[in-house]
């Protein structure tokens, strides 16, 4: 074990073991993945992702790219667990991710010797051609290279999701949130305060620092108990804010019981919150960034933050020699902190002895770190390190003021451990996601946060100042402004005071220069993650490569689990250099969420299964489709009978069945989808005027009209027969899928445009129950059942509607049709559906009546070549177009009209409706097939139109199909090619749309 | 999540509501009076603008009222919301 003697926020009294690749291991309750694989030295934890170099841990938070886990095993496995942030449980079941047989014998290790190979693009340059091998080596990398495994098993626990307002969210549980927390909530405001670690605190969890002459520890201890004394306060540990969304909404992901033993879990495992905040405080900290040097990626090489947290949070004795490797005041704690822990540290600080002229005299870091016994070593750098699965000495020259260049012989120290501190980035992704653009700072060499776009502060580290004693007192003051912004009087609180400040000077070093040229000398890593190094960015530059956006595409960078949070900045401030550019000037990217990654149970929460898609609308004859073999398809939401084959009977057969049964006899058919809306009012006849390419106002009560609406556009939107029940009452059927979007299209222009016209519309789509019965036999059919109404052929003609009543029950009985057949569409109460379709059933089954589904009704309506809006138009086509002047008004104004007019609407050469008739019967063309003139034609041959609708019709004897054909209206007789999906031209004749009964007078019978 | 107040309802979340491009766009009277770019213009163009930007809202899931919106289109910030027939109220200053 290489653990201190004492120390840490480890509970010594309580150890735990868990299993890594299958070997025991022991830990201490409190201990995360990383502290407890390093506690028991274990340095190398997985290989990387390209090269696979041996890497181990390198941070000690979100930034980590390389503690990556799988956890547990089967239905419970979670890939790419972040080491620094899961806390160790007893019994935990651990394997490395990114090897391949295993850590120690990596057969892929290969792929590093030939790293040279291997530049930034190689995927695109090398393995993307000739892309037939792709298959071939996309299997080897994946194997290689694949970051974890997702469970194969449906996940046996659930989700919660919950929903929360309140007056300040503070994000991020460190000094500044604390402070902010404390503030707003004596303030009597109603706070939430979330943080993503185990416990509250931030960094100071890894402090030793001393406020208001107490440890950090015992002040921590003392704000928590001052926060849970205030009811109105909602403390969320382990709960990741990892969405900032318009309007102060945020999300947050809590996690209830990942930190605790299989057996001892309950109830949900995470719970999504959905948080709508007056004010936000963002106290999300910082992350350390590296000094970039050769070879930085070896194990044993880590940042100075993560150091200090390893020493003082978990009490892990990390080495006996160590290099402190810094540009910055902050990384003399760490040197501090291991020199205490009685590790012999020297200190290589790439600053011209800064210290000389320091005002802070003996409180200086320079005087405390001498005073610890820390070897402090000015204007030098590390050039590169020793060891391969572990680093056993640091290379160390002089290096220039300006960082450009390092001289002067080589000094080897050894060292098992580096620790590096290149300063900080600012965790700025929220502000980022709340719309607040970053802003380059030249003086602290990071992004810092602008101009807040929502009710929010920015305070402490994520707000570019470091130093505690900022961290308390911004976070003091934005608890209290945040308080008074929503509504509470501010009360007074003593910024707590610290025994001396803390000094975060930095001169910027991004990385070590090499003596050699670019892409020579050993690999210096941006992004370990993806194996990004300095030479790759360089050779991006080369490569004309300017925008950081797509150099980040090219080379991967930042594209791993970590997003970027250690490479990101390092590599852009790389880029600038390659480019001779400033930073500022090459940009930043926009973070999005989330902020580190969500499971989809916790997003998905209690919405799985069934309840993820859509609600299923079914009409009140489905159980008896069921009942009676129906297949059903989806129309919208709608489940609608397909065909209803009998034993043995293929699609084909059940159709062509159903449609001569239906044209000899009778069908029948379940129609309760089409939309259906009452239009009422002194005006409704104006309305429909204005809304229909016809015109209204002349129809007679009871009768039925088939109308157009179009867009403002010209272009027709939806169809359907309107029936009129009464001087001021239309009965609108709109098709099935239109029948939402026609009622909101009526409703804008009653309520935006035409407010005057007395209207009132009502959806009654679900209100009746229609069954269409359809065919020469129908008429014996519907009367045999139906009282009150006289059925004959001119008392009830075509296109009129009838009240009457089913054994009692009132029934409204439309003679209106779909298949150019005698017809009659009975409507009952919905309540009624079954019984009156049953009732039908039985009336009809002297003369075979036969149920149909949507298959048949599409076949039967193409012999006839009705029009289906959205299959046989989209968007583009015209009632002209079709071949339907005669539905459009000359006299009257309606929606859409004047587009009607315009130059491109009136051209020769559009697309017009037309039928096909293939040279060989038997040939059906595919639906959505492109038509051209001559297949001999050169390449590329225009294409001509497209076929829109295509069946095998009984009735017809062959196939049919309907087309819509460039200036298709004056070439009736030509032939045409058409393709087919096994790369065939198939000759067909254009032909009228109607295949049967021309003149219309089966449905006039 | 916008916060979207319904003149008619209160405030609710974006998600009760559909958006309906930009407002006070007034159908010509006499369509036939326009020429073809006249038309066009009152078809297909808007404003786009950056800033704010008065538009229409229909509280979908909810009244199913439409109404009118000042909204900042680079911020996404409303100003005001207001009935359909009404003007937006102008600023103070
Ligand atoms: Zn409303």
């Amino acid at each position: 074990m290489s653990r201190l003697e004492r120390g840490g926020r480890i509970d010594r009294g309580q150890q735990i073991s868990f299993t890594f690749d299958s070997k025991q291991y022991h830990a201490f309750q409190g201990d995360t993945i990383a502290s407890a694989l390093l506690a028991n030295g274990v340095r190398l934890i997985g290989r990387s992702w390209k090269y696979h170099r041996p890497r181990g841990i390198i941070g000690d938070g979100a930034e980590e790219p390389n503690g990556l886990f799988q956890v547990e095993q089967g239905a419970r496995t979670i890939p790419n667990v972040r080491a620094t942030q899961a806390q160790v449980y007893d019994g935990m079941v651990l394997r490395s991710t990114n090897a391949w047989p295993s850590v120690q014998f990596d057969i892929m290790s290969v792929f590093g010797l030939f790293s040279r190979f291997l530049p930034a693009g190689f995927y695109y340059k090398t393995f993307m051609w000739p892309a037939k091998f792709w298959m071939g080596y996309e299997h080897i990398i994946r194997k290689a290279s694949g970051l974890g495994a997702s469970p194969k098993e449906l996940d046996p626990d659930h989700y919660e999701k919950t929903n929360a307002h309140c007056d300040v969210l503070v994000v991020g549980s460190g000094a500044s949130g604390l402070m902010a927390a404390l503030a707003a909530g004596k303030a009597g405001a109603r706070v939430i305060l979330a943080d993503e670690q185990e416990e509250f605190g931030g960094r100071l969890l890894s402090s030793r620092a001393r406020i208001n002459g107490m440890s950090s520890t015992q002040w921590l201890q003392q704000m928590r108990a001052q926060l849970s004394e205030l009811q109105d306060v909602q403390l969320l540990p382990r709960s990741t804010v990892f969405g900032y969304h318009d309007g102060n909404f945020l999300t947050i992901a809590q996690r209830l019981h990942d930190h605790l033993p299989l057996a001892q879990r309950k109830g949900a495992r995470e719970k999504l919150w959905r948080v709508r905040a007056k004010q936000v405080v963002l106290a999300t900290g910082a992350h350390e960034r590296p000094i970039i040097f050769g070879n930085n990626d070896r194990p044993g090489v880590m940042l100075a933050s993560a150091v200090s947290s390893y020493v003082n949070r978990y009490g892990v004795k990390l080495a006996d020699r160590a290099v402190v490797f810094t540009n910055n005041d902050s990384a003399y704690q760490a040197a501090i902190d291991l020199a205490d822990a009685g590790t012999l540290v020297t200190l290589v600080d790439s600053r011209v002895d800064s210290r000389v002229d320091s005002s802070h005299d003996t409180a200086s870091d320079d005087a405390r770190a001498k005073a610890a016994g820390v070897k402090i070593m000015h204007g030098c750098a590390v050039v590169n390190v020793i060891g391969k699965a572990q680093i056993l000495a640091a290379e160390i020259q002089k290096i220039s003021a300006d960082g450009k260049s390092i001289s002067g012989v080589v000094q080897r120290i050894d060292c098992d451990l580096l620790a590096t501190s290149g300063g900080w980035n600012p965790a700025i992704h929220l502000f980022s996601q709340s719309g607040g653009k970053a802003i380059w700072n030249d003086d602290k060499a990071c992004f810092e946060t602008g101009k807040a776009v929502q009710e929010q502060f920015s305070v402490g580290a994520a707000n570019a100042s470091f130093a505690l004693q900022d961290c308390l007192r911004q976070g003091l003051d934005a608890g209290q402004r945040a308080a008074a912004a929503s509504g509470h009087q501010p009360v007074d609180l003593d910024l707590p005071t610290l025994e001396k400040p803390e000094s975060t000077e930095l001169t910027p070093l991004w990385r070590v220069p090499n003596m050699g040229k670019p892409g020579h000398g050993p690999k210096a890593f941006v992004d370990p993650q993806n194996d990004v190094g300095v030479s790759d960015i360089f050779l991006a530059a080369r490569e004309g490569f300017e925008s950081i956006e797509h150099v980040k595409r090219y080379t991967a960078l930042g594209f791993g689990t970590d997003q970027g949070k250690m490479g990101n900045i390092s590599g852009m401030a790389i880029l600038s250099e390659a480019l001779g550019n400033k930073i500022s000037d090459t940009g930043t990217t926009t973070f999005r969420p989330n902020y580190t990654p969500v499971t989809f149970g916790a997003i998905a929460g209690p919405e799985i299964g069934s309840t993820l898609s859509d609600p299923a609308r079914k009409t009140a004859m489905h159980t008896w489709h069921q009942e009676h073999g129906a297949l059903f398809e989806d129309v919208g939401q709608w489940k609608r009978p397909w065909y209803f084959p009998k034993a043995g009977e293929t699609l084909q057969q059940a159709v062509d069945r159903e449609c001569l049964a239906t044209r000899a006899s009778v069908g029948i058919m379940d129609a309760s989808t089409l939309g259906k809306i009452e239009v009422v009012g002194n005006d409704a006849s104006e309305f429909l005027n204005r809304l229909y390419t016809n015109a209204w106002s002349k129809l007679g009560i009871d009768c039925a009209r088939y109308g157009f609406m179009l867009g403002e556009d010209g272009m027709v939107m939806d169809d359907g027969v309107t029936i009129r029940f009464a001087e001021d009452r239309y009965f609108m059927h709109t098709t099935t899928g239109g029948a939402a979007s026609v009622m909101s299209w009526m409703e804008l222009w009653l309520q935006t445009e035409w407010p005057e016209l007395d209207v009132y519309l009502t959806s009654v789509t679900d209100h009746w129950a229609t069954a269409a019965v359809v065919g020469p036999n129908s008429r014996k059919v519907v009367s045999a059942v139906v009282d009150g109404i006289d059925f004959d052929k001119d008392a009830f003609p075509f296109m009129t509607s009838r009240a009457g009543t089913l054994l009692g029950v009132p029934v409204r009985v439309n003679r209106i049709s779909f298949s150019g057949e005698l017809s009659y569409e009975v409507n009952i109460d919905a309540n009624y559906g079954r019984f009156m379709w049953e009732q039908l059933m039985a009336a009809g089954a002297d003369y075979d009546i036969t149920p149909y589904g949507t298959e048949t009704m599409h076949v039967l309506r193409a012999e006839k070549g009705y029009v289906i809006v959205g299959q046989d138009t989209d968007g583009s086509v015209t009632p002209h177009d079709l071949g339907m002047s005669w539905a459009v008004s000359k006299t009257k104004d309606f929606l859409g009209r004047r587009s009607l007019l315009r130059e491109d609407c009136v051209r020769d050469n559009r697309k017009q409706f037309v039928g096909l008739l293939t040279q060989d019967p038997a040939e059906v063309l595919q639906e959505g097939a492109q038509i051209v003139n001559h297949a001999s034609d050169d390449i590329p041959l225009p294409m001509i139109g497209h076929v829109t609708s295509s069946y095998h019709s009984a009735c017809v004897g062959r196939s049919i199909a309907l087309a819509l054909l460039k200036n298709g209206h004056q070439r009736f007789g030509e032939t045409v090619q058409v393709t087919t999906p096994d790369g065939r031209f198939v000759s067909a004749e254009i032909s009228s749309t109607v295949f049967i009964d021309p003149n219309g007078e089966r449905q006039n019978v | 999540m916008l916060l979207i107040e319904c003149p008619y309802c209160g405030t609710r979340d974006e998600s009760e509501f559909t958006y309906g491009g930009e407002a006070h766009i007034v159908r010509p009277l006499d369509p036939d009076a326009l020429n073809d770019v006249e038309w066009a213009d009152y078809l297909f163009f808007r404003k786009n603008s950056k800033g704010i930007l008065q538009e229409q809202w229909n509280h979908s899931a909810g009244c199913r009222r439409w109404f009118c919106a000042e909204r900042d289109t680079v911020t996404y910030k409303f100003k005001s919301f207001y009935k359909v027939g009404e003007r937006p109220v102008e600023d103070e200053a």
